[in-house]
């Protein structure tokens, strides 16, 4: 791209966004929107943190969807996984050993805290995954070959259960007579929990499947 | 103009300098990042918006989170293909084009 | 709630090629039988669904028992379940064919992603949520990439990087438009948006940048740029699956925005669309008519087909339901077409070894039944009769005629003339006999009939137009506004 064009470019963008900040200041923003519907149906979700709610009860689809949509990018990185060769990391370095051997049990214990917290503060399975994925990462970083040697096979059984166990306690909440994910009311909560626990393990292996690439599963040829 | 309303454009002006970058930069690496930089005004214009009167409105904020996810697997699946293409053309860009 | 009317919701078209996704991923053989069985549930299930709507009418399903505006609704009607209908037919067609298609080990990446696709489909055919649906597009966005790359080659590989960076930035588009609706609105319910009072420049807004969000995915010139790559590189029935069915799931989001959330649209809009569609129409066609590569003659085809769904917006303000109608019959009879076109140039070659046109002698001789879809195909996509092509630009050129609108029925006179050009050019080769080049190589009995079954289903549904039309609107999708006979 030349330098006139890339001014001209500039230039449009600025006008649209221009534009487009007007519009936004004309949003008006009053009313509570969604949030007295989900404050005066919160007692009946089975958790107290009003996001959670929305995330695992009244919009759970979407994150039924969003867990998904982790599994579909493993696929696809999977598709794309033959034949790259990466530079090897240089692991030995004594202080990255000393850290990960003190911060991956930290870790460990802070994403099931966060796990646990979502019921009534910020938290729940994706924040949890994430840092559990994290600790996967630091793990890589140190010893790249310690997934496949040590939990290989765990790892690969892992990566579903997000997705099933969801889908599992909606089809049984269908059976129940309700409709799909219609958790019954008094278990909604240790529902929830369920759901989240597996969702946080198959969200943690799939990133940290994604970051460490070449998955070599899925039975023979 | 409130707090909330200066976030939001913050947001708007967030989106349109990753729409700046995806359009000018030839290597796929930072046309990437400029693509979840808009990601993340969206998500910002989003969660800006949800304080409202009477206090914060959740919904917006799980909707980011949803969003997060999405954006985490698409950047994951895209990174993995621009390595593809590296390797199989010798370079990150899109510049060789076998098509058009 | 009894057994049958359990079997019949609509999220069972979301879990059994989700279920059987990750069956195919866990199993290590047998993936293609599993998959086949998949799709072909998957036909089951939408029969039975417009069995069920036929009988009781439009249905919802609200998905955690909250109901819109809190939670997601799942609903059904005459159109949706048409578009279930075509994606569950094509995808068998190309289920069949993919299953003699692929090496085995081809096999083991291709059958996840595919169910996946077809999964995040039925979704959204489903959706009504304005959230829900950029996460299925997301869904649709990247499992197309993922398939399209899947091939390794370098052009493949190329194509789909461009085709993420394009679908990943239709999609943050989209979703910054849904942002301000539901700031202005406490919804993303498509319905309870529509009916919301929206400040006149936010609603411009919103609509411009979901919009062009769209128009990225579905191609519409000129935003095609991204597709003939995509299209021409990925493997056969990949290829079919993007043109046939890929590119229209943002065409149906903007129908439906267009319909329920935007009803105020001015002419000024359904013009520009309608010229962008036209402009589309010749285009694609004239660089038709000049490749040179089979594959790249029908992925430009798509770039002029997708053009007459927004060529006829201009029409819809005074049309109405039947112009609608003659749209979703042109969407349904591409689709049918064109998986049998791309399916049929994946045999030309897996045959020859190439797809140059100029070389492709003799193909009559040894793969008749291929040559009679492409045949049969061409008939629909010329709009010829009798098929589903002919039936949907008769009725646009009749509504463009009865509204005076002379450059419209000009435009679908001169593309069918444009169309019969290069699908003459792709025939004209495969029909004269020559000496073959190298040695051709056979290609497998299901791999010629499937595209055969569905170029045929392109010319039936030409006899079945009124029965089609009757269907679409049970619901009345083309009239905004809640419906209480669900």
């Amino acid at each position: 791209m030349t330098g006139v064009v890339r001014w001209a470019f500039a230039g449009l963008l600025a006008v649209l966004a221009f534009g487009l900040a007007s519009v936004v200041l004309q949003i008006p923003g009053t009313g509570s929107a969604l949030r007295s519907q989900v404050m005066a149906q919160l007692p009946q979700s089975g958790v107290d943190h009003a996001v959670t709610a929305v995330l695992l009860n009244f919009r759970g689809y979407d994150t039924f969807l969003e867990l998904v949509v982790l599994l579909l990018a493993l696929f696809g990185a999977w598709g794309l996984s033959d034949s790259i060769d990466e530079a090897p990391l240089d692991t030995d370095i004594d202080v990255l050993t000393e850290l990960v051997a003190f911060l991956v049990p930290v870790l460990i214990v802070v994403a099931a805290y966060l796990l646990w917290v979502g019921a009534y503060s910020p938290g729940g399975a994706f924040q949890g995954g994430a840092v559990l994925a994290g600790a996967g990462v630091l793990l890589s970083l140190c010893d790249p070959g310690w997934r496949s040697r040590r939990v290989e096979r765990i790892g690969e059984v892992l990566l579903v259960p997000g997705v099933l166990v969801f889908l599992l306690v909606g089809l049984a909440s269908m059976l129940l007579g309700g409709q799909f994910l219609e958790y019954p009311r008094d278990m909604a909560g240790s529902l929830i929990l369920l759901v989240e626990g597996f969702a946080m393990l198959s969200i943690a292996v799939t990133l940290h499947t994604l970051f460490a690439g070449t998955p070599r599963f899925g039975g023979g040829a | 103009m409130t707090p909330a309303q200066l976030y939001a454009l913050v947001g708007i002006g967030l989106f349109f300098v990753g729409l700046y970058a995806l359009g000018v930069r030839q290597h796929l690496l930072p046309r990437i990042l400029a693509l979840n930089i808009m990601g993340s005004g969206v998500f910002v214009v989003l969660v800006a918006l949800a304080r409202r009167s009477d206090g914060v409105d959740p919904v917006p904020h799980a909707m980011v989170i949803t969003g997060i996810v999405v954006a985490v697997s698409a950047t994951a699946l895209a990174l993995r293909l621009m390595l593809r293409v590296a390797h199989a053309t010798g370079s990150a860009t899109l510049t060789d084009t076998g098509d058009e | 709630m009894s057994g049958v009317s359990l079997l019949v919701q609509p999220v069972w078209l979301i879990l059994l090629p989700l279920v059987g996704s990750i069956m195919v991923f866990l199993l290590a053989s047998r993936r293609a039988a599993v998959g086949v069985a998949v799709v072909a549930g998957n036909l089951a299930l939408v029969a039975g669904s417009i069995g069920r709507l036929g009988i009781t009418g439009p249905w919802q399903h609200s998905v955690g028992g909250w109901g819109a505006p809190l939670g997601i609704d799942l609903y059904l009607d005459g159109l949706s379940a048409t578009m279930l209908a075509m994606t569950a037919l094509v995808s068998l067609g190309i289920s069949a064919y993919s299953a003699a298609y692929f090496s085995a080990a081809a096999a083991r990446h291709f059958w996840p992603l595919w169910l996946l696709l077809l999964t995040a489909m039925n979704a959204l055919f489903l959706s009504r949520d304005l959230f829900n649906l950029y996460v299925t597009l997301e869904l649709v966005g990247i499992a197309a990439v993922a398939l399209t790359a899947m091939r390794g080659q370098r052009e493949a590989l190329v194509a789909a990087m461009r085709y993420l960076l394009t679908t990943l930035l239709g999609s943050m588009s989209y979703l910054l438009g849904v942002a301000l609706l539901y700031h202005s609105t406490g919804s993303v319910d498509m319905v309870l948006v529509g009916e919301a009072p929206i400040p006149a420049s936010v609603a411009a807004a919103a609509f411009a940048l979901m919009a062009v969000g769209l128009l990225l995915k579905t191609a519409l010139f000129p935003f095609h740029f991204w597709l003939p790559g995509a299209h021409s590189s990925a493997s056969a029935p990949v290829s079919a699956a993007l043109s046939a069915l890929v590119v229209k799931v943002g065409f149906y989001i903007l129908l439906r925005l267009w319909i329920e959330v935007f009803p105020a649209l001015g002419d000024g809009v359904a013009w520009l669309l309608g010229i962008l569609g036209g402009v589309a129409v010749l285009w694609g066609s004239l660089q038709a008519i000049l490749q040179q590569r089979a594959k790249m003659l029908v992925a430009y085809s798509t770039v002029a087909q997708l053009g007459y769904f927004f060529l006829a917006l201009p029409l819809v303000a005074a049309g109405g339901s039947r112009v609608w109608g003659a749209i979703v019959l042109l969407v349904i009879a591409h689709a049918l077409a064109k998986a049998a076109m791309f399916m049929a140039a994946g045999n030309l070659l897996a045959f020859a070894g190439h797809d140059r046109i100029r070389d492709l002698d003799r193909v009559v001789q040894r793969m008749p039944l291929t040559a009679a879809a492409l045949g049969l195909a061409g008939v629909s996509i010329m709009g010829l009769p009798p098929s589903g092509g002919f039936s949907g630009k008769w009725l646009l050129l009749q509504a463009s005629l009865e509204q005076g609108n002379w450059p419209i029925a000009l435009v679908l006179l001169l593309g069918g003339v444009l169309a019969a050009v290069y699908v003459f050019k792709l025939l004209e080769h495969i029909f004269t006999s020559g000496t073959p080049l190298g040695e051709p190589r056979a290609v497998a009995r299901t791999m010629e009939w499937a595209p055969l079954m569905l170029a045929i289903g392109a010319i039936v549904l030409g006899f079945l137009a009124t029965t089609t039309l009757d269907f679409l609107i049970i619901g009345e999708p083309f009239v905004p506004g809640r419906r209480d006979d669900y």
